[in-house]
């Protein structure tokens, strides 16, 4: 017990976390530029198009591993607001703030890919799809947090009622997801989803996995480095850190 | 390889707007975010230097402001 | 026990409460229950504001869109759901507000009742006065909007349990903003993307009665959905406000 409360402790403080993300990020760094790099060419130039979408498919190859980012990237922010509230572990807050952003952002990626999408796939820019739907509906989630944390002047009560509200949304996003996959399903039911086939060939699902694979690293690699960069804004009158400028000058 | 030439490659099909606006889209998006994020640290350490040498040369001046009025104390206490 | 409960309930109940821990809780919630009706009925136009604004959004429709009788009846279940759900959230501002600004909020994070419990009183006078009077009145726009009979009853109680989750829900939304002074265009942001499901489910069970499929299937999701809420949104409701007021 001791020892868990003690790496607890060691993992709250932002100044061992800004030694320890300074090593892993490199790794998350490349990781993210080669998988990314790979599952690119391997996904536009290799795997095989579509014998009904054709090369439209290809979308397919940012429309996912943004759609998947920008679920996780909820959850994650939750999770984080859950450490902050529970052990009140001012870095999980400083990263959850970093987080909202680029959730967001992902979700607007995956938006605009599954709008483009539409055009040759329905013949329209935008449909009531259940997974569009979903999105545009998380897209809402996220402004209503990065908002709400913006609204306070005080930094300890907009962290703490930005991490309740992710809260609040992540036991939603499930509930939302379902009723409206049944809305969906109830207004029309034979329409093409443009995502929602299995039994995609190696030669497809690969590349995807990869891309997905790349976003992930990502996503850490640039929370960590946002971390980082809020730990200097926040403890800006730390000793530690003003010994760091010194140092880096 | 799906496709037999550069420009096939380039043409999708038929399909190029659409793969190349949301692959653009999405390239752009991360490398505006990777660059936000470069700038946003270099910002901040550059705020954070100037501030360091400010409250340094500021920690200096006062030294010599308390040394020099300790000489005029001396000197007051002698005349 | 209770005899000496009801020697002091008429007056102050928390000084019972502290004298007895027992009994303490019901005494706090019907103390907080009689004072909030008391103070909403005395204040009259805010429980009529979101009545009349109900049926203004619902005369705008026809106007907007076309008075033919078929076309409305199409639409008429979402339309009624949506616009009472709007009318819903407008109140939602004003749930916290007067007791935010008089202090009294203060005084309710004080005391030794679980919060949560009487953050649940406060969000059951809020349905009180306006989900229920909204369930109530939808008939009424029904006919105007000529929604097909047979669907009247569902169209009640489906607003009815609906909007008892809905006052839950915007209830966290109302607690976290209450401290903001410009909170009021902040909620509807934070509150109308939880309300999807409540919606979806609502107004298909409207439209399930005017198709002649039984309701019961989405009454019965609109209940479950009230009773997560009811797990869930008291701790959340009570844990915004601590933040709300603790700053």
């Amino acid at each position: 017990m001791g020892m868990i409360w003690s790496f607890i402790h060691k993992l709250g403080s932002p100044k061992w976390f800004y030694g320890i993300s300074a090593r892993l990020m490199p790794w998350f760094w490349v990781a993210a530029v080669a998988l990314i790099l790979v599952g690119s060419a391997w996904g536009l130039a290799f795997a095989p198009a579509d014998y009904q979408q054709g090369n439209s498919f290809r979308i397919i190859y940012v429309h996912v591993p943004a759609a998947f980012l920008a679920q996780s990237i909820f959850v994650s922010m939750a999770v984080a607001g859950l450490v902050y509230m529970v052990w009140k572990i001012k870095v999980a807050d400083m990263a959850a703030a970093m987080m909202a952003p680029l959730g967001a952002a992902m979700t607007f990626v995956s938006l605009f890919s599954g709008a483009v999408w539409g055009v040759p796939t329905w013949g329209t820019w935008w449909m009531w799809d259940a997974r569009l739907t979903s999105m545009l509906i998380l897209l809402f989630l996220y402004l209503g947090v990065i908002a709400l944390r913006g609204a306070f002047t005080s930094r300890d009560s907009a962290s703490r009622a930005a991490s309740v509200l992710a809260m609040v949304g992540v036991i939603n996003i499930p509930i939302i997801k379902y009723s409206v996959d049944w809305w969906y399903t109830l207004h029309q039911p034979a329409t093409f989803t443009i995502t929602g086939r299995a039994a995609m060939p190696m030669e497809m699902w690969a590349p995807l996995l990869i891309m997905v694979l790349g976003f992930y690293s990502f996503f850490i690699a640039l929370t960590l480095m946002r971390t980082r960069s809020e730990i200097l804004r926040r403890e800006s009158n730390k000793r530690w850190v003003r010994d760091l400028a010194g140092e880096t000058r | 390889m799906a496709f037999d030439s550069f420009n096939e490659f380039i043409a999708m099909g038929g399909h190029a707007p659409y793969v190349w606006s949301a692959w653009g889209v999405t390239g752009a998006l991360l490398v505006a975010v990777v660059l936000h994020a470069r700038a946003e640290r270099r910002l901040l350490l550059r705020n954070l230097q100037r501030r360091v040498r400010r409250e340094n040369r500021q920690g200096a001046n006062q030294g010599e402001m308390a040394g020099v009025s300790h000489q005029m104390g001396g000197d007051r206490h002698d005349t | 026990m209770a005899g000496s409960e009801t020697q002091l309930t008429s007056g102050d109940g928390r000084s019972v409460s502290r004298r007895e821990p027992g009994g303490g809780l019901a005494v706090a919630l019907w103390a907080t229950l009689r004072r909030d009706l008391l103070l909403l009925m005395r204040r009259r136009s805010e429980v009529l504001n979101p009545l009349v604004f109900f049926a203004l959004v619902i005369t705008l429709f026809p106007i907007g869109i076309s008075p033919d009788p078929q076309l409305l009846a199409t639409i008429a279940p979402g339309l009624l759901w949506v616009a009472a759900l709007l009318a819903a959230l407008l109140s939602l501002d004003s749930l916290f507000r007067g007791d935010y600004d008089d202090g009294s909020l203060e005084q309710l994070l004080l005391t030794p009742q679980p919060l949560p419990m009487l953050a649940l009183a406060k969000v059951t006078v809020h349905w009180l006065l306006t989900g229920l009077p909204l369930a109530l009145m939808a008939p009424v726009l029904g006919i105007m909007l000529s929604l097909p009979a047979g669907s009247y009853l569902v169209l009640a109680f489906s607003l009815a349990l609906g909007t008892a989750s809905l006052s839950l829900i915007g209830a966290i939304g109302a607690a976290l903003t209450v401290g903001l002074s410009r909170g009021g265009v902040l909620i509807s942001l934070l509150v109308l993307p939880l309300y999807i499901p409540v919606l979806i489910f609502g107004a298909g069970a409207v439209q399930a009665a005017v198709v002649g499929d039984g309701a019961a299937a989405h009454l019965a999701i609109l209940g479950a959905l009230l009773a997560l809420s009811l797990m869930l949104a008291p701790w959340a409701i009570a844990a915004s406000l601590r933040i709300s007021i603790n700053g």
